[in-house]
């Protein structure tokens, strides 16, 4: 490429990055203006001296328990990220190394479900969850999520990647179904794991239908929807206040993101036939 | 010659793949059922009643304005946002899969909106919509450009969504169109370069029907993502100004949970399926044609 040409590709990639992370950078600076002042103009948008006691405010300082929020959405997106390794794992590996009457018939179903998945479901799951008594509990937030019919078809991929000859070597030495599975699979499977953790992850993180659905007591908000309630609150009258919030909910989102990255690139991937 | 019976692991396998099948019954497959039942019958929830109506919840729903306002709008946000997102992503790819230093940092960058909280995303372009003191008329108001209040006027509140979609969109399209360009043997550029085919003509004659799958998976997906927005519209407009934003996502939400009406919602739910997977299979059918015609050429 000519030193020119160069240049100008260096030019639009760093213009790019500006108007993608220009309204991340302002969020970040407007968070750190004095609460309830008005809403800076681009000339004096640095703060003169950061306020970082929105972030305290924000996190215990107001009438909504955003702490509380934070840790719902720990332990809610933990379990699912768990959950959904486990269960998908499990699943997977009978449809990679298990021979069985059904095998094809049960897969085509799951992946008949990742066509027909959207607003379709959550009515009804609404309404099934409301008949056990399980609306606003901690398992109406965690169950659907644990089982992923994206995620049975990643690490199957991965999982028949695998060579063979490691299993029946170990089945000489007289290793069961679950040896197997936990002992050979697994820990050659890692970045297929971490993939569809991460995924599961943001998923979990950033999910703002279902818990707004399923939970209608303030106390077992998310993150997000509590972000939304805050907003709601706060909107139009603490612009400051605002951008903290959304800061503390977008900051552990970045800090996955930036240290699984590697692994949001195969799953995406996956599917497009590449 | 393994003797058949003795390898079936019957048993085993289905312990080891119950847990997925359990979840997959009781919250996709079932669902599907039980949502098609309820949308059969007028439900009044605050009074109590579900007399069978059979497809009639679906006449309703079909001599509804209100519906076909959402469902207008819908395709509207689908048509302004996924092409601009594929050319934008397509473009990207092909800057990001040159031969440069750092370009790892850049497509790390750009992925970040795709990872964000989508309140959080929601609430900046609220301020970057914002009249006077927002970040685009602040911006342009140097300019002298008159302020526009774009989420509370009926003609710009469906093109800023579909802006920030393009936006927030960018990341997992572009890896998706970077892989594929990535997937072109180098051999095709060189011969194609032999025959005198370079800069643009080699993309429209080369790199672009050989993207032919890619763009495939891209528009499929991303249509169906489009078809089914619901969090921007919430959290920014709640389908106002004048149902001008009211797409079928949120329509569904507010005659499910705010007017109770869950047996039109559920047919309404239906519909949506309906006009998505045909959506796809109409992209399916014309891309697979025009690949086919490719071949030929």
């Amino acid at each position: 490429m000519s030193p020119v040409r160069r240049v100008a590709a260096y030019a639009v990639l760093v213009a790019l990055a500006a108007f993608l992370l220009a309204p991340f950078v302002w969020m970040g600076l407007v968070s750190l203006h004095p609460s309830r002042s008005p809403i800076p103009d681009l000339a004096t948008i640095i703060p003169r001296q950061p306020a970082w006691d929105n972030y305290a405010t924000v996190l215990v300082g107001t009438d909504l328990p955003v702490a509380r929020f934070a840790l719902n959405s720990l332990v809610v997106t933990s379990l699912v990220v768990g959950g959904q390794l486990l269960v998908c794992s499990l699943a997977a590996f009978a449809f990679a190394r298990l021979d069985w009457r059904g095998r094809e018939t049960v897969f085509a179903l799951f992946l008949l479900s990742l066509m027909i998945a959207g607003p379709v479901t959550q009515i009804p799951v609404f309404l099934m969850l409301r008949a056990v008594g399980a609306l606003d509990t901690l398992l109406a937030l965690v169950a659907p999520g644990v089982g992923s019919a994206f995620g049975v078809f990643l690490l199957r991929q991965a999982f028949l990647a695998v060579p063979r000859e490691l299993d029946e070597a170990a089945r000489i030495d007289g290793a069961s179904h679950w040896t197997v599975y936990a002992r050979v699979v697994l820990p050659l499977s890692g970045s297929a794991l971490a993939t569809l953790g991460a995924f599961a992850f943001i998923a979990t993180w950033t999910d703002f239908f279902w818990p707004l659905l399923a939970t209608s007591s303030l106390e077992n908000r998310t993150l997000e929807v509590g972000l939304s309630v805050f907003k709601d609150s706060y909107g139009g009258t603490d612009w400051p206040l605002q951008m903290a919030a959304a800061v503390i909910v977008l900051a552990p989102l970045l800090l996955v993101f930036l240290a699984l990255q590697r692994y949001f690139v195969r799953g995406v991937t996956l599917g497009s036939g590449k | 010659m393994r003797p058949r019976p003795q390898t079936r692991d019957d048993r085993a396998a289905w312990a080891f793949v119950a847990p997925a099948l359990v979840h997959l019954v009781l919250f996709a497959l079932a669902p599907i059922v039980v949502a098609f039942g309820v949308s059969l019958f007028d439900w009044k929830v605050l009074k109590g009643t579900m007399p069978f109506v059979g497809l009639g919840t679906y006449a309703g729903v079909l001599s509804d304005e209100g519906f076909w306002n959402a469902m207008g709008n819908s395709l509207e946000f689908a048509f302004l946002s996924v092409p601009t997102g594929m050319a934008v992503a397509l473009a990207v790819a092909v800057l990001v899969t040159q031969q440069l230093r750092g370009l790892g940092f850049f497509r790390t960058v750009y992925y970040v909106p795709a990872v964000s909280s989508g309140v959080a995303v929601s609430m900046l372009w609220i301020y970057v919509y914002l009249p006077e003191s927002g970040l685009i008329n602040a911006t342009t108001r140097l300019f002298g450009i008159a302020s526009v209040d774009f989420l509370n006027d009926p003609a710009w509140a469906m093109p800023a969504l579909a802006f920030m979609a393009v936006w927030t969109g960018l990341g997992p399209k572009m890896v998706v169109y970077a892989a594929g360009l990535l997937a072109i043997p180098p051999a095709v550029h060189e011969a194609a370069a032999l025959d005198g085919a370079v800069g643009w003509r080699r993309f429209w004659a080369v790199t672009w029907p050989l993207l032919g799958p890619t763009h495939l998976f891209v528009l499929v997906t991303a249509t169906i993502g489009a078809l089914q927005v619901f969090t921007p519209v919430y959290t920014m407009t709640r389908g106002g100004p004048m149902g001008a934003t009211d797409v079928v996502g949120y329509h569904i939400y507010t005659e499910a949970w705010v007017r109770f009406h869950v047996s039109t919602a559920a047919a309404q739910s239906f519909l949506l399926l309906l006009v998505t997977g045909a959506a796809a299979w109409l992209q399916f059918r014309l891309l697979r044609d025009q690949a086919a015609g490719w071949g030929a050429a």
